[in-house]
């Protein structure tokens, strides 16, 4: 046999075996590869961040407040959900009512109505109703934790009390969805079972739920938003929590997307024909500093030095551009960013002078330690990226050391704040966040109040005018005045140089050329109605 | 031989209280929280404190301890934290997924250890001896995942022979002992009993170059036995040793591997294992690593009975 008949033997194999074990796919079903290691929970209250709530909140489920993710330029304003509107009482600050949507019924054909939203709502506060779901809690309480009541006023008209007066409430309210109480009795009253068999109001429907492996959608014909009726007939949704695999799943044609591919994969996948979409994410990656005393942060001069010393530029390069470089807590698009004064940009020669000004020079140093960690969720890629920092501070005077912790470390260190034996000495600590609402965004930094261990006030930010700028926003009800307020927040945020300013995550995506009218917004949740297989 | 059975049985009740202790101790010394499964991690401190309260973990250890184990006894290994589904039925499906792995890995590694290792060890320095003992190293030597990885590269992601991940096309629920679904095992059962079959080659090869040391070798060549005649009973003198290494080996195949299940996403014990670590979910990682340890245990007995059926000087011992 001649050589080249042997190579067309085995070519003619090779063909043949790809034929035979090819995965077969349905042309109208979109499969995403999800970073989770499990499906999020399916009750209505996803686990698992907001890469639960992204998957298994906004697909099956609506909240009386949605986000508007249709235009990626723009952060994503508040729009009506299953709530037409919604005021605060003139009379008493602490009460809401909410108009909610008439005509939308849950998936199991039960109508959507006030009953409805007082029972999804005692689900987490109140322990004596046959429905309280402890699982529900956390991930429920956490994001609104001025709640603490709810009223039905008439059957299309509810009323929520919260213990304080809190401009921020209808924002909290995007995480609340709305679960079928029918469905849950029709299931045996078992929140165990629902998981199983969900019902809420939202574009795609429960197909089938296998623990572990896969959640399976089908599109809502009736949705009432008849704007976002999916253009794709089904969406699986796999866990797979390895980069690597999940990068090997997509190049072998068994899913159509993956999230957060790994920045040394990006490269390959755009050289097979994928796509790659990225845009800013209301998450924030800093070093939070700590002004205790004896702190070196302690001093603004030295705090604005050190953001002025990074090079977010070749950062964002290092990273293969799955980074935004960060110039304050949120991105200019922001309605909360203020008109800041001080201008986060890489400057070392400004930065040498400021670290003068506070008495440091190359013959005296300034010596820091800053807690970190090796991995965790939203950390991206945590040491590359604080070896890179480390070197541009050392190259304006500053001498930076590392205290590496366990991921859970870091954050339950988060907690007991800078003056705790926990911090093991360190002048900052470097936890990444969502700021999707101000509270999460700003206020647990800065507010006297929130001071460890109440809050993750870790750097023990304690201020008056800080005080007052967070008081005067929770207390402005006028949207456009509370995002002015919360702008003045930030802007001071940004002008104190509370923390080391550095990235905010791009969300990377890739995906098959296949796959059509994606259009990511700047959010941790995504629209998925839109999206066509070719 | 009933009674020996008895005994070894009666020593397993012990043992797996002493497992329940050790695996408790060891899961609550770890660092982080359980609630993290249930709270996002920038939680009030309040919602934590009530979730905590809700849940038992408020309570002194020892009182958890001893609630934990009394209901273990009953076979109530409790409720994930994180998804709220029983435990047992949790563990008991990744250990049936885990299961289809080891099957795969056994059948290779375990028949590709004995025949490398019985060529090697009676055909002691020569090129045979050498290329089996140089697969064995390699076998213990490489590292699975990397394997793993190598393997999905070249049938996956390049030939697109072979899937990258998972149980099946529809999942471990749809399971089914066919082509479509075999090919869904190949390439981690392939990762996964490079191990055991380096393990069982080197073990075979060293007891039985030591068995053809022994006098009795030399007398049955006297007596005229042939090679085969010869060789059979090296086999059955090799049998307990070889039989204890691939017992233990097959433990360990059934605990399943993290890495290898991670890479393939396969929803095995390893996958639950890892899952449960991340989520810091203590009620299933405290339960999934008691089956197992407990399955480690039950193995052991049975390799000791059949060592004891095959060789009765043990039982004597």
């Amino acid at each position: 046999m001649t050589r080249r008949v042997s190579i067309s033997l085995m070519t003619a194999a090779a063909i043949a075996g790809a034929a035979l074990f090819a995965p077969a796919y349905a042309q109208t079903t979109l499969r995403i590869a999800m970073t989770a290691s499990d499906i999020p929970a399916t009750v209505g209250q996803p686990d698992q961040g907001f890469e639960g709530n992204r998957f298994t909140g906004w697909t099956m489920y609506d909240a009386l407040v949605m986000f508007d993710l249709s235009d990626p330029s723009k952060a994503t304003p508040l729009v009506p959900g299953l709530a037409t509107s919604w005021k605060v009482d003139d009379a008493d600050k602490t009460k809401w009512i909410f108009t909610l949507r008439p005509g939308v019924k849950f998936h199991d054909g039960s109508d959507f109505d006030a009953d409805a939203v007082v029972w999804n709502v005692n689900k987490v506060l109140d322990k004596t109703a046959p429905h309280f779901d402890a699982r529900q809690v956390g991930v429920t309480l956490s994001r609104m934790p001025t709640l603490t009541a709810v009223r039905k006023i008439d059957a299309m008209t509810v009323e929520f009390t919260t213990n304080q007066p809190d401009s921020f409430f209808p924002i909290n309210l995007t995480n609340l969805f709305m679960a079928s109480p029918a469905q849950w009795e029709k299931v045996g009253k078992s929140w165990e079972k629902f998981a199983a068999a969900a019902s809420g109001t939202g574009p795609w429907k429960m197909t089938r739920f296998a623990p572990r492996e896969r959640l399976e959608l089908a599109r809502n014909m009736d949705y009432w938003n008849k704007d976002r009726v999916p253009k794709t007939e089904r969406m699986v949704l796999l866990p797979i929590p390895e980069a690597t695999a999940r990068t090997a799943a997509l190049l072998s044609g068994q899913v159509d997307w993956i999230e957060e591919p790994s920045p040394d994969a990006i490269a390959q996948l755009k050289s097979r024909g994928m796509q790659i979409v990225t845009n800013s994410t209301p998450h924030t990656w800093p070093w939070q500093f700590s002004v205790v005393e004896g702190s070196p942060f302690a001093d603004v001069r030295v705090r604005k030095a050190a953001n002025l010393a990074v090079d977010r530029e070749g950062l964002k390069k290092l990273l293969a551009d799955t980074m935004v470089p960060a110039v304050g807590s949120v991105s200019p698009t922001s309605p909360w960013w203020g008109n800041p004064g001080f201008q986060v940009k890489y400057d070392p020669e400004g930065a040498k002078k400021l670290l003068a000004e506070a008495g440091f020079s190359p013959a005296k140093p300034v010596s820091v330690k800053i807690q970190i960690s090796a991995s965790g969720s939203g950390q991206m890629q945590p040491l590359p990226m604080n070896e890179f920092i480390q070197q541009n501070l050392a190259e304006v005077g500053i001498k930076v050391d590392y205290d590496v912790v366990d991921w859970n470390t870091l954050f339950t260190n988060w907690r007991r704040g800078a003056k705790d034996a926990s911090a093991n000495g360190a002048h900052a600590t470097n936890v990444s966040f969502a700021t999707m609402d101000p509270f999460f965004a700003f206020v647990r930094f800065v507010d006297s109040r929130m001071v460890a261990p109440t809050s993750n006030n870790w750097g023990w930010v304690q201020s008056p005018d800080f005080d007052g700028l967070v008081a005067a926003a929770r207390t402005t009800f006028d949207p456009t005045a509370r995002d002015a307020a919360l702008g003045k927040l930030h802007a001071k945020i940004v002008d104190d140089a509370l923390f080391l300013f550095v990235a905010h995550s791009a969300s990377p995506r890739a995906m098959t050329a296949k796959v059509k009218g994606y259009k990511q917004a700047q959010s941790w949740f995504q629209d998925f109605s839109p999206i066509s297989m070719d | 031989m009933l009674f020996y059975a008895l005994k070894r049985l009666i020593y397993v009740i012990p043992i797996a209280v002493a497992v329940g202790f050790v695996c408790f101790g060891l899961v609550h010394l770890a660092p982080g929280d359980p609630m993290s499964s249930i709270a996002p991690p920038d939680a009030p401190a309040a919602v934590i404190a009530e979730l905590r309260a809700i849940y038992g973990f408020d309570q002194p250890l020892p009182v958890q301890f001893v609630k934990w184990l009394g209901r273990a006894a009953t076979g109530d290994l409790g409720r994930s934290i994180a998804t709220g589904r029983p435990v047992t039925d949790e563990v008991l499906k990744a250990v049936g997924n885990t299961l289809i792995l080891a099957v795969g890995a056994t059948l290779v590694g375990f028949t590709l250890g004995c025949l490398f290792g019985g060529v090697a060890g009676y055909f002691q320095g020569s090129w045979v001896d050498k290329l089996a003992s140089s697969l064995a190293v390699a076998g213990v030597s490489v590292p699975h995942y990397w394997l793993g990885m190598v393997l999905v590269i070249i049938f996956s992601v390049q030939l697109n022979w072979l899937p990258a991940m998972g149980a099946g096309p529809g999942g471990s629920g749809e399971w089914a002992w066919d082509l479509e679904h075999l090919k869904y095992v190949l390439l981690p059962a392939l990762t996964l009993s490079v191990i055991p079959m380096g393990f069982v080659t080197r073990t075979v090869r060293a007891v039985i170059a030591e068995i053809l040391n022994h006098e009795f070798v030399a007398a049955l060549r006297a007596k005229g036995l042939t090679d085969l005649g010869v060789f059979r009973h090296i086999v059955k003198n090799a049998a307990p040793t070889a039989l204890a290494v691939m017992g233990l080996q097959l433990g360990y195949l059934l605990g399943g591997s993290i890495l290898v299940e991670t890479v393939f996403s396969w929803p095995g014990t390893g996958f639950l294992l890892n899952a449960a670590i991340f989520q810091r979910d203590l009620p299933l990682l405290q339960g999934a690593i008691l089956v197992l340890a407990l399955f480690f245990v039950m193995l052991n007995l049975i390799v000791d009975l059949a060592q004891t059926a095959i060789d009765p000087r043990i039982r004597r011992a």
